[in-house]
């Protein structure tokens, strides 16, 4: 193995910086299906906006992820199987409706908001830049996705129903959120990355307290659902990967 | 002369906007062959106008007879509003786009004043408008909706 900067091994920072990468290409591919279905125009574009920002720290990311071995960004998106992604289970779940889709979303950002911050504060200086920028951004995606579950769950009978369903659906890809892989160990010891059992404690306050206003609560008993960090997926990343990679593949360095 | 004319390169999504007045241009140094690198900072991470601002500057200078130009981005310090040059934000209102609030005021406006008609009695329709730095306002005064530069700290 081949020491970095900071104490951190070259092969950790990859993982770490793979999975938080492919965290953000798979939400924002997501995200990016809702175009032109999206409940009304303010939306489509709120829904557009949010898989930009992620699009964008994918890419950073990624980037960072491939020097180790001379990859760049494109090579990553495009030319690897489901098996090679380290995405969160969370993240390739289906848009649902769009009480699911807020729903993961409130998870996820949450999350993703709590990590950056603590990894802007790093000891690894790349990692710290992306974190530092999309901070910024994941504030905005926490408010929005707060603002719609809060509106969805006090809201109409039929709302609030769809917004039990998306909790009772997705609460079982939250526990991987908070589970190490290796690499994350011994990056969150060389202080490069936070703890993930640092973050449960604020995650789950922030999203407690938001249900708490809105007349829902956590579900109960939920069968945990996890390995999507080590490659294993649910089947519908598969699917994904098909309508996302497809014509890149047919084409390869096509240009226009 | 080049960082001069790095900055006057106008933003591709709000044309009345140089580089320099955003604070996307970071630095721009010269060798003693004339070389030229240019380093600039994206707003947000996605931000799809960064290849048209970089094929820009690099355009701009080799026409002003640099030979080499080079343009890197970089991500730290993040980029923010409070970067905003001094005669950004009366440009933006000028083109009818509500400023994002002073350095020293708090980062989330709880009202905007209307562009066109300058009443406070306005409402935020969405944090998201038609590019990543702006979201989308109505004034519920004479009813127009509005653009706002929205603050990112």
């Amino acid at each position: 193995m081949t020491a970095g900067v900071a104490g951190l091994w070259v092969v950790d920072l990859r993982e770490v910086a793979l999975g938080l990468g492919d965290d953000c290409l798979v939400l924002s591919h997501r995200l990016a299906e809702w175009t032109t279905h999206a409940p009304e125009l303010e939306e489509e574009m709120a829904l557009a906006n949010l898989a930009l920002d992620l699009l964008g720290q994918a890419r950073s990311l990624l980037t960072l992820a491939g020097e180790a071995d001379g990859r760049d960004e494109d090579h990553l998106a495009y030319w690897r199987d489901d098996r090679d992604f380290h995405n969160l289970l969370l993240v390739e779940q289906p848009n649902g409706d769009f009480a699911v889709t807020m729903t993961r979303q409130l998870l996820f950002s949450t999350f993703q908001e709590l990590l950056y911050r603590g990894m802007a504060a790093g000891t690894e200086p790349r990692l710290a830049a992306i974190a530092a920028k999309g901070v910024m951004e994941a504030r905005y995606h926490v408010e929005h996705a707060r603002l719609w579950v809060q509106r969805l769950g006090g809201g109409t009978e039929e709302s609030h129903r769809r917004m039990c369903r998306a909790l009772d659906l997705l609460w079982p890809y939250t526990r991987e959120l908070f589970e190490p892989t290796e690499s994350w160990s011994r990056a969150a010891d060389q202080g490069a990355v936070p703890p993930l059992s640092s973050l449960e404690e604020p995650w789950r306050h922030s999203i407690e307290s938001l249900l708490a206003d809105s007349d829902l609560e956590i579900p109960g008993f939920p069968a945990w659902q996890s390995g999507g960090r080590l490659g294993r997926h649910s089947e519908h990343l598969g699917h994904l990967l098909a309508e996302m990679q497809h014509l890149h593949r047919s084409h390869p360095n096509a240009s226009w | 002369m080049a960082r001069r004319l790095a900055a006057e390169v106008p933003d591709p999504e709000l044309p009345f906007l140089t580089l320099g007045d955003l604070g996307i241009l970071r630095r721009v140094e010269v060798n003693l062959e004339g070389a030229v690198r240019v380093v600039l900072t994206p707003t947000y991470s996605g931000c799809p106008a960064v290849h048209h601002m970089a094929d820009e500057v690099r355009r701009t200078l080799m026409a002003a007879g640099f030979p080499v130009v080079q343009v890197d981005t970089e991500l730290s310090p993040a980029w923010s509003t409070d970067r905003l040059g001094p005669h950004a934000r009366e440009k933006l209102e000028a083109m009818d786009i509500a400023p994002p609030p002073p350095v020293d005021r708090a980062p989330v406006a709880l009202t905007l004043k209307c562009p066109h008609c300058g009443s406070l009695r306005t409402g935020e329709l969405s944090h998201f408008g038609a590019t990543a730095c702006k979201s989308l306002w109505r004034c519920h005064e004479c009813g127009e909706p509005f653009e706002h530069f929205k603050a990112l700290r």
